[in-house]
């Protein structure tokens, strides 16, 4: 049998001292590379990743433009040192599902029909990974949107949540995520109160899934509140420092 | 009947702005009876109406609109402009040239890669690029000055109140200054010292766009600029 | 992603038809389609089964090799799953490599099939660290009328459960040599997959292709034997409240409980 880490202790505290309900320490910043239209960085526990959008902007391959609305279109990379093992630069199947996954998180909250035959381009970078990146992604990505002045519904903010040692924790590392019972990743339009993006990895029991859904929505909601100010930060800081 | 927010608050897409018997306006939109903020900006309430003003948003063709744009392409039929929006515009070629003959005529003659040009946005809807014509008085091949791009939603606030920040910055800096509703400006000075001043006191409208008191601030900027460069010379 | 467009008449039929409970085949919003299970179909595989669910159909083949485990995991088997939407099966679908939707639904299959432990893989070691089997179970999409990733899923676990595995013997040179002779393959899980389309607003199980062309949302959640949630995956541009996925949940243990009968 192989040996399972403990990932809670006596104290009930996590393997990086957290207690069940605590987000990791987030920062983010938008606007960060200035050649595109809008962007935005974000750091969560061990995380680091850019978002940066270009867009609405002529399809290139004409044929993949819609006649009848824009088209976005993400993708989702993890750099090769971003993880522990070396990763292949060429694009591997989990990250085409994210970038998948992650599309559809975002294009709800997107006006899209108000652009036709354009495409709105997303790339993500993650340059170091450490569990739940693609929720931080989805975080980052609205607000890139939102800096390249795309319209849209609402922010989209997102929040994983899981099963560590039999309990139900919010925001897994990549030890949780790797050595837990399960993982439940969900991305929310808090003003709408819908989520755009869910997914189940592991084994809950119906009941314990609706406890964790419920967690990852309300680390969402906090996470919302960060992704607000992040956004009106730049102009903030232009109106104290004239006062 | 609510309303959220104080006028000129800050808000971001998916505030609530306001509720009940309102008009949703520019960068809002409206579910239900509720009105929602579609970008970040400045929200205002105008009596019924509620909108915002967008602090960064990207330039989307209206017909009639004056643009400075950028020859990227020679087509068969004429020219292809990048104006800094979604979609590339078009100059035909028949704009320019009342007969025009595609193995006599060289379209390059009149406008090549690169150059900028000054045009009027005549057609512009869902299923077409924007149409340009370059044939009222003004338009046409940009000779000289300098350009800058800011965001096409600063504009109202580069040519100020009844055009007094224009109006200031022509006085202060002596440039003929055109001002392109696509977010592109040209300053056309006597020296090129005079049209990099031009383009500094733009872009620092740009960046404080959303603060009050900024015509004084400009106008002192520019002055001490004047000044600093008057003592080096 | 789709290139052959929907009639619009088409289009305001189904949703009509489910704004009133019904749909335009006649099934309720919880019923399935005529589920159809055939296993060893492919006698070259080392398990097969061929699953219909209404003119939906997938085969799925599991082949056996021997080979190295993964390095950070020594002391287990390999499971890989594999989908290939076959060009013939769609107007829609283009040879090639997998697109994101293929590489979608083998994931969220082999979720299901790994995370319920439908193999105890440790059982699949025969020397640690360096051989091991290896087990790869490939869908093949035949026909696409909607639904794919509930007709995949249970024909990946009718094909595990038809699945044979040679007996081997080790020599005294510590190389591992096949002799004649199989077992069946221990599987300790069922795992079912339940789709739901969400149309209008309303959810119905089980969507045909004119459905999913209608649809603006997807959930599939996959239940194990004991009606635990073993993996979930929303898909499509819309959205869901929290309110409708709990009514998934429900609905769908129900019917997993149902279709398992069907294969176990």
């Amino acid at each position: 049998m192989s040996e399972k880490p403990q990932l809670i202790d006596k104290k009930g505290l996590r393997v990086d001292g957290r207690k069940l309900d605590e987000l990791r320490p987030i920062e983010l910043t938008v606007g960060s590379v200035d050649n595109a239209d809008g962007s935005a960085y974000i750091e969560q526990g061990k995380n680091k990743i850019v978002a940066a959008v270009y867009g609405p902007r002529e399809t290139h391959p004409r044929h993949l433009a819609q006649p009848d609305k824009a088209v976005l279109r993400c993708r989702y990379h993890m750099a090769p040192f971003s993880v522990e093992e070396r990763k292949s630069p060429a694009p591997s199947r989990r990250e085409m599902e994210l970038s998948k996954v992650i599309r559809e998180a975002l294009e709800p909250s997107i006006f899209l029909e108000q652009y036709p035959r354009t495409s709105i381009d997303l790339f993500i970078e993650v340059l170091q990974a450490d569990g739940g990146t693609r929720c931080a992604s989805v975080t980052a990505a609205s607000l890139a949107l939102a800096d390249a002045g795309i319209p849209m519904r609402d922010l989209t903010v997102a929040c994983a949540s899981g099963k560590v040692d039999g309990k139900i924790a919010l925001d897994l590392n990549d030890t949780e995520d790797k050595e837990g019972e399960a993982d439940v990743p969900v991305s929310l339009m808090p003003n709408l109160d819908v989520i755009t993006l869910l997914q189940m990895d592991g084994m809950l029991t119906p009941k314990e899934f609706e406890e964790a859904l419920s967690l990852a929505i309300d680390g969402c909601n906090r996470i919302y509140a960060l992704q607000k100010e992040a956004l009106k930060t730049k102009y903030i800081a232009i109106e104290e420092e004239l006062e | 009947m609510p309303t959220l927010y104080e006028n000129k608050q800050l808000v971001t897409p998916g505030d609530l702005l306001a509720e009940g018997d309102y008009i949703a306006s520019d960068n809002t939109y409206k579910e239900g009876d509720r009105i929602y903020a579609s970008r970040l900006g400045l929200v205002n309430y105008e009596r019924r109406k509620v909108y915002v003003v967008a602090l960064s948003a990207f330039y989307v063709p209206v017909v009639g609109d004056l643009v400075i744009g950028k020859v990227v392409e020679l087509n068969t039929g004429g020219w292809t402009v990048d104006i800094n929006a979604p979609y590339l515009a078009m100059l035909r070629a028949s704009d320019v040239l009342s007969r025009f003959k595609p193995q006599r005529d060289d379209l390059s003659r009149f406008f090549d890669i690169g150059d900028f040009i000054m045009a009027t946005v005549v057609a512009c809807d869902r299923t077409r690029d924007p149409l340009l014509t370059v044939r009222e008085k003004g338009l046409g091949k940009v000779n000289r000055g300098q350009v800058v791009k800011i965001t096409p939603t600063k504009i109202p606030r580069v040519i100020g109140r009844k055009g007094s920040m224009i109006g200031m910055l022509k006085n202060e800096t002596g440039c003929n200054i055109t001002v392109g509703q696509n977010g592109l400006i040209l300053a056309e000075g006597r020296t090129p010292s005079d049209e990099r001043l031009a383009i500094m006191a733009i872009r620092k409208i740009e960046m404080e766009s959303h603060t009050s008191g900024l015509t004084n601030r400009v106008t002192e900027m520019i002055r001490k600029q004047k000044e600093g460069e008057a003592r080096i010379e | 992603m789709s290139s052959i467009v929907i009639s619009k008449i088409r289009q305001k039929q189904i949703a009509d038809l489910i704004a009133s409970g019904k749909r335009l085949d006649e099934r309720g919003p919880t019923d399935y389609r005529e589920i159809k299970v055939e296993t060893g179909f492919i006698g070259k595989a080392e398990g097969s089964a061929l699953v219909h669910i209404g003119r939906t159909k997938v085969l799925c083949g599991v082949k056996i090799e021997l080979g190295e485990p993964f390095s950070d995991r020594p002391n287990d088997g390999v499971l890989t799953v594999n989908s290939e939407f076959v060009a013939l099966a769609s107007p829609e679908f283009e040879p090639g490599r997998p697109g994101e939707e293929s590489i979608e639904l083998a994931r969220v299959v082999d979720r299901g099939i790994r995370e319920s432990k439908v193999i105890d893989l440790e059982k699949l070691c025969i020397i640690p660290g360096k051989t091991v089997f290896v087990i790869f179970v490939d869908i093949y999409v035949l026909n696409h009328d909607g639904n794919l990733i509930d007709t995949a899923a249970l024909a990946s676990l009718a094909a595990l459960l038809n699945t044979k595995i040679f007996n081997y013997k080790l020599k005294e040179d510590g190389e591992v040599e096949i002799v004649p002779g199989f077992n069946q393959l221990p599987v300790q899980n069922h795992p079912i997959a339940i789709t739901f389309a969400k149309i209008d607003g309303k959810l119905i199980v089980d969507p045909w292709l004119d459905e999913e062309k209608v649809m603006d949302t997807r959930l599939t959640v996959t239940f194990d034997k004991d009606g635990k949630i073993c993996a979930m995956q929303k898909g499509g541009q819309g959205v869901l409240t929290k309110d409708q996925i709990l009514e998934a949940i429900s609905v769908g243990k129900q019917k997993a409980d149902e279709i398992r009968k069907l294969v176990v």
